[in-house]
């Protein structure tokens, strides 16, 4: 059995107004892999694999901004902002 | 702290996984939110189970049947004597669903690897691509333990029939800012949450490194707002997985007695017509 040990791993948070993504990237034998979630609740919303970091997390964090550009935002009601001053 | 839980045999770490992961009568199984994770790398010796395929009926919106579980786990080389262990990405949130259907059809050992996918990958243990080879084995569940499910009219009798119930979702989809995780597909006509739900996101149950909080951080968690070992509580989130966990959380690390997961959860409430629905940040 082929086995490897993932290296290099970090990970950070980026603001994408007006939510957050949570980049998590790792090295196993000779290629990246990246996944970002939507920092909350923390769904995995794009991957991708690249020789680089800068690699795959250009074309996940790509794929990611593109799926969050669909969330619709609602504003509050008066009566909800009021209850939660 | 993981030895003060009410039933720390429901947990691993991933130190016992290095070390058990090949032993005759243990199997580890793979769970993840995202179904391609598994193929990049998974634990050796780890089998793959797709949630969307094999943990949920293809045809109505249920869960796997009693049928199609006993395949899948007779397929895993899986009987009614082996000690399944369970991981995920996600902190083991499809980990936890997992856990609760095999609880659900009466498997005897079930255990979560404490921290999930991110712990193992973070530590730089052994990882590869390769699929086991499985030999068959064959497994007889039990008739579903209704007493772990909640359904809709559970929730919708709640005069009746007191219960207590557990928002896991994230502030933003509890209060109606969202109909869904951003960058997730909407599932709902509205926003919001069930009136005289309480928001506490599965996110709170665990640290920064995925494993669990200490029994007394969760105690703490839940206790102050009347989520207690002598109510009858029900957990729900978008379509049952993240409450899994903290049905997980309540019934197994601070050992509630009556604690159901409501599978339907916002993505049924959310759709009822003339279902009552709470916006804002207050129960």
């Amino acid at each position: 059995m082929s086995i490897d040990h993932p290296t290099d791993y970090q990970e950070r948070v980026e603001s994408v107004p007006p939510f957050k993504i949570h980049i998590t990237s790792y090295k196993i034998h000779e290629t990246y892999h990246c996944s970002v979630d939507d920092f909350d609740p923390g769904a995995v919303i794009a991957r991708s694999s690249g020789m680089t970091r800068e690699e795959a997390e250009l074309k996940a964090v790509m794929r990611a901004k593109e799926r969050m550009e669909h969330t619709r935002v609602r504003k509050p009601a008066d009566h909800e902002v009021q209850q939660e001053d | 702290m993981a030895n003060s839980y009410a039933h720390p045999e429901v947990l691993v770490d991933t130190e016992w996984v290095s070390r058990h992961r090949s032993d005759p009568n243990t199997r580890l199984v793979e769970v993840d939110v995202d179904t391609q994770a598994y193929k990049e790398a998974h634990i050796p010796n780890a089998v793959g189970w797709n949630w969307q395929t094999q943990l949920s009926d293809q045809v109505r919106r249920d869960l796997v049947s009693k049928k199609d579980l006993e395949q899948l786990l007779g397929n895993s080389g899986i009987d009614n004597n082996t000690s399944v262990i369970l991981y995920g990405d996600n902190n083991n949130w499809f980990a936890a669903w997992a856990f609760w259907q095999l609880k659900i059809y009466g498997h005897r050992d079930v255990r979560i690897m404490n921290g999930g996918r991110k712990k193992w990958i973070k530590e730089g243990r052994e990882v590869t691509t390769e699929i086991p080879a499985i030999s068959k084995k064959m497994y007889t569940a039990t008739d579903p333990d209704q007493s772990l499910r909640a359904y809709v009219n559970e929730i919708s009798s709640t005069t009746a029939n007191p219960i207590s119930l557990v928002d896991v979702r994230s502030a933003d989809e509890y209060s109606g800012k969202v109909l869904a995780p951003p960058g997730l597909p909407e599932t709902c006509q509205r926003g919001g949450h069930v009136p005289g739900a309480y928001n506490i996101p599965w996110g709170k149950n665990v640290n920064e490194d995925g494993t669990f909080r200490s029994f007394e951080d969760l105690r703490t968690l839940y206790e102050p707002l009347g989520i207690t070992s002598n109510k009858n509580i029900v957990a729900y989130c978008r379509i049952g997985e993240r409450s899994s966990l903290t049905w997980f959380v309540l019934k197994y690390l601070l050992g509630y007695a009556n604690v159901k997961n409501y599978d339907g959860s916002w993505t049924e409430w959310g759709n009822l017509v003339n279902a009552p629905v709470a916006q804002g940040g207050q129960p």
